[in-house]
């Protein structure tokens, strides 16, 4: 009998050109423009220049930040009516003004000025903003520092070299980072959003009633609609990972074993919580509502788009509670640092945890008898 | 003659409305029974209870000889239904309909197959066994449905408004379809608005606000209420009706 | 008139009967308000870091300590050797591992330079700089320390202002952004799909047929939507300055026409939406796939869209959120006047005036 529904499904399934368009049209898009849309890092400021000063002191400052790969010198402004529009305009992040006079009192009071202002609405911009500047001006700075006292060869002060060595990643590639993630979502989706919509479709037209009307049971009703979907997740996940290697070369650095292993558990985790939507809706207007709400709340809070870490405390808890966050960290992990299932094991009896859960809600929730 | 259908005072409450209101009626074995009343009178509901999608409120009913409050799953596997909404996949092809309630039901694959061409050949739609459902006219849909009802040969069968919407012909022949099953054996329970589909029937029941107002044969009902037909029978049962006193 | 009224109500009822709908539709806005404004950014805080420190001198033991005392960082775990480091990094447990060479404190005061090694998860590109950054911020700033017993001659002195956000709220940044994404879902999605789903119950044709003129029964379909969603418009403006602290400058009334055009706008969207279709199911997956995921990605609200490669700058100058998205920064948090935004207000309402030209014309084939 299970076979017979499964089959139903699956014929209904390809009969259908949108399921099969967004099957094929989705991973690819979302992968290709996600990826290379989401760049968080904060580079190319720009900045307006108020220089007052023209010394060469004022114009080394200057040219230092244009040179430095994080600030373009957008504008170089002659009174602060203009800097003060760049900066309305939003045409520019920052203003450097330099005041009259900087070289002269620098050299002959030992002490000289230069006023910052960031446009403050992006708050993250502006701090490192402010924090790139400073060492810029710093280092210019000590060097003109140097061109007046002698310094021994070996520094009178206590410095400390500092290096970095950046592991997994180092071109700070990121698309890399971003494609497993988007990868993770995509099984989000499918299991989600298509097989709740599919559900309530059902209910919709009517048909659901004859099922019900029929021995067949919850669980084997339930378990129909799970199969191809979960299937059509693992061939979307499928396009996915060879979209990422033929557009952005990434192919992941542990095994695609273990990748397989995680997904086909999230998905049955996933497919468990677009049954209980569907269980809740009435119409296909409400699964489609329900979902996209549940997508996004899981997403937000899976560690896709911003840190956990930086997460207050009941926030991080919620994360732990989020299916998404874990499978999050396992495609990256895998896929960008080779690890390995030992390595992740505890993300996995989590997942499998969920997976359980989600589904014995939903065969539970399923009544074929109403009232 | 053995009572497939039993109820004692069925209720259903929906909040403070009460659609079906303590009725108590037998079915017996083999009889085309049909089910009438105005909309809203509390058919569909009934129907509902005794085929196991609603559960009743009060009172108890037993089909198939199963109690319909604890042994529902134990009802459907005997019998077999066929709902206003016309509920066979569209987007599947009449064999592949076919094929699927048969495997549910449990018929094995090759008295599946069997069954599958007797019953094209009976329709008439041996070449449209690969269309699609969705793009067959009406009638043929409701023949096919019922036809897909009977497939595992239930001792029971739900009918809730089969031929509405459908034209005289077409109406003709299905009711022929429901003598032959009844011929056969099964017992048809059907609900209608049509009352000269009434007159096909052995025995009818009538609603009116939730209760049975009238039980008989249309014959006996005829004379007790004085009427030339069924339907004078109904309207002048449905003037009495309370929800309607507003209209 | 009486007919159109009744319209009116009849659609009103629909809209405010469907509850679960409406519990989403409202609830999915305060819910990303609460989470933008409590729990998400893009900040670096409370990373696990680790050290590696066979020297455990005085030096290294103060920096270790003002690492984890910083926000930035919680020290969870010392290591003896660098092959830990791997086991670390593949386990996800730490985010940065930080390398005193041996003998710190002895080489720094004899030689003067000691060298400590950052080695940092780079896999994580959104922070990974950033935290290599701030763990060098705070080596700095130990090293200045011992520096500023002696005092340094030529000082630059460097005056900073955070410029509309003085506290660094970040509130400023998003509330903008989930206010277009409600207005967009509300007033294209659920628009387009009320009308479409008229269509597919067949009902349409008992409009088209009865004395209701067609622009009668899309207006009516689309005011319940309008109301709730500028409805919602003032609960997310209410609880952003309430709860968020967001103040609102500039002008309310230019606030208000703006988001006026775009409510239009999205209207018109809807409707186009509506008119290529006749099945709720593509109606549903258009809206989702075609119009929220772009008005997310390239109205600049989610991802910045100077770092965008060009091409896909290109693509978000199609996009009309993006566009609503600045105006909204400029006029709520900027509090700039129109001459500010009359560039953005003139492409939005000519978006507006094209869509609806469309949607109309597609409509009256049909009628055809």
């Amino acid at each position: 009998m299970l076979r017979a529904l499964i089959k139903k499904e699956f014929s209904q399934i390809f009969r259908n050109p949108s399921i099969i368009r967004m099957m094929l049209a989705a991973p690819i898009i979302q992968l290709i423009v996600i990826p290379l849309a989401a760049d968080f890092e904060v580079k190319n400021i720009n900045i307006a220049v108020l220089d007052w000063d023209h010394s060469t002191y004022s114009e080394k400052i200057v040219n230092r930040m244009g040179a430095s790969g994080y600030f373009v010198i957008k504008e170089v402004a002659h009174s602060p009516e203009e800097a003060q529009a760049a900066l309305d305009h939003g045409t520019v992040d920052l203003v450097v003004e330099i005041p009259a006079r900087f070289e002269r009192e620098l050299v002959r009071e030992d002490e000289a000025k230069i006023f910052l202002r960031a446009d403050a609405v992006n708050g993250v911009k502006a701090g490192l903003a402010m924090n790139y500047s400073g060492q810029i001006i710093s280092q210019v700075n000590q060097e003109i520092r140097q061109d007046f006292v002698q310094f021994p060869r070996f520094s009178p002060v206590p410095t400390m070299d500092i290096s970095t060595r950046f592991w997994y990643n180092p071109d700070f590639n990121y698309r890399h980072y971003m494609a497993p993630g988007i990868l993770a979502l995509l099984l989000v989706m499918v299991g989600s959003m298509m097989c709740a919509l599919n559900i309530v479709r059902e209910r919709e037209i009517g048909t659901m009633e004859q099922m019900n009307v029929t021995p067949v049971k919850s669980y084997q009703f339930l378990l129909a609609k799970l199969i191809p979907f979960w299937i059509i997740g693992l061939v979307s996940l499928t396009i996915g990972l060879t979209v990422c290697y033929l557009v952005f070369g990434l192919y992941p650095l542990g095994s695609y074993l273990t990748i397989y292993l995680f997904a086909m558990v999230f998905l049955i985790a996933s497919l468990g919580i677009g049954q209980i939507v569907a269980s809740f809706s009435e119409n296909q207007q409400q699964a489609t509502l329900f979902s996209f709400f549940f997508m996004m709340m899981f997403v937000l809070l899976s560690g896709l788009y911003t840190s956990i870490e930086s997460m207050p405390d009941w926030a991080r808890y919620l994360a732990l509670a989020n299916p998404v966050s874990h499978f999050v960290d396992v495609m990256r992990s895998v896929m960008l640092k080779g690890s390995n299932f030992y390595d992740l094991q505890h993300r996995f009896w989590a997942l499998v945890g969920f997976a359980v859960l989600f589904n014995a809600i939903a065969v539970l929730n399923y009544r074929k008898r109403a009232g | 003659m053995k009572k497939i259908i039993e109820t004692q005072g069925l209720t259903r409450t929906f909040g403070a409305f009460t659609a079906v209101d303590a009725i108590s009626f037998d079915v017996y074995e083999g009889e085309i029974f049909g089910f009438l009343g105005a909309n809203g009178a509390g058919k569909t509901t009934a129907m509902k209870m005794l085929s196991g999608l609603l559960a009743p409120s009060g009172g108890s009913a037993t089909v198939v000889g199963f109690d319909v409050k604890t042994q529902s799953e134990d009802i459907k596997k005997q019998i077999g239904y066929m709902s206003q909404r016309f509920s066979l996949y569209e987007d599947l092809t009449v064999l592949e309909n076919i094929h699927l309630f048969g495997s549910i039901y449990g018929l094995k694959k090759a008295e599946l197959a069997q069954k599958a061409e007797l019953l094209l050949e009976q329709l008439e739609f041996t070449d449209q066994r690969n269309t699609l459902v969705g793009d067959l006219p009406l009638g043929w849909k409701q023949k096919l449905s019922f036809s897909v009802a009977m497939l595992h040969e239930p001792r029971l069968v739900f009918l809730d408004e089969p031929t509405g919407g459908v034209d005289p012909i077409t109406r003709r022949q299905f009711w022929e379809m429901i003598y032959a099953a009844a011929h056969k054996g099964a017992t048809v329970f059907v609900t209608t608005h049509y009352m000269d589909e009434a007159e096909y029937c052995d025995r009818v029941s009538i609603m009116v606000d939730g209760k049975i107002a009238a039980l008989d044969t249309p014959h006996n009902l005829k004379r007790q209420f004085n009427a030339p037909d069924m339907n004078d029978v109904f309207l002048q049962l449905a003037a009495t009706s309370v929800a309607r006193a507003g209209f | 008139m009486n007919t159109f009224l009744a319209f009116v109500i009849k659609e009103f009822r629909h809209v405010l009967r469907d509850r679960r709908s409406l519990i989403v539709v409202i609830g999915m806005p305060i819910v990303m308000l609460l989470l933008y404004g409590f729990a998400l950014s893009n900040e670096v805080k409370n990373s696990r870091i680790a050290i590696l420190d066979t020297s455990r001198d005085d030096v290294t033991r103060t920096l270790t300590e003002r690492l984890d005392a910083s926000r930035y960082f919680t020290v969870v775990q010392h290591i003896d050797r660098p092959e830990e480091a791997d086991a670390l990094f593949r386990q996800g447990k730490v985010r940065a591992v930080v390398v005193f060479q041996p003998s710190f404190q002895q080489t720094l005061l004899h030689t003067n330079a000691a060298s400590v090694q950052i080695l940092a998860d780079a896999s994580d590109t959104n922070t990974g700089n950033t935290v290599a950054f701030y763990i060098s911020n705070v080596v700095r700033a130990y090293q200045n320390e011992l520096l500023d017993q002696q005092k340094l001659p030529y000082r630059i002195n460097v005056e900073t202002q955070m410029a509309y956000n003085p506290q660094l709220k970040s509130a400023f940044n998003f509330v903008p952004g989930v206010m277009v994404l409600i207005l967009i879902l509300l007033c294209s999605m659920l628009t387009a799909v009320a009308i479409v789903k008229e269509k597919e119950m067949g009902t349409m044709e008992l409009i088209l047929v009865s004395p209701v003129r067609p622009w009668m029964m899309i207006v009516a379909k689309a005011l319940p939507f309008l109301v709730v969603g500028l409805l919602n418009v003032a609960v997310i403006l209410l609880m952003a300055y309430t709860i968020l602290g967001l103040p609102l400058r500039g002008s309310l009334f230019l606030l208000i026409a703006e988001c006026g055009l775009f409510v239009l706008l999205a209207l018109s969207l809807g409707l186009f939406i509506s008119t290529r279709t006749n099945s709720q199911q593509v109606a549903l997956f258009i809206s989702l796939v075609g119009l929220m995921l772009p008005s997310l990605v390239f109205s600049g609200f989610m991802f910045p869209l100077e770092n965008m490669p060009k091409p896909l700058q290109v693509v978000s100058n199609i996009v009309p959120t993006k566009y609503f998205f600045s105006i909204l920064k400029s006029v709520m948090i900027k509090g700039l006047g129109f001459s500010y935004v009359w560039k953005e207000t003139l492409i939005m309402a000519t978006m507006t005036l094209v869509l609806m030209l469309l949607a109309i014309r597609s409509f009256k084939i049909r009628l055809q």
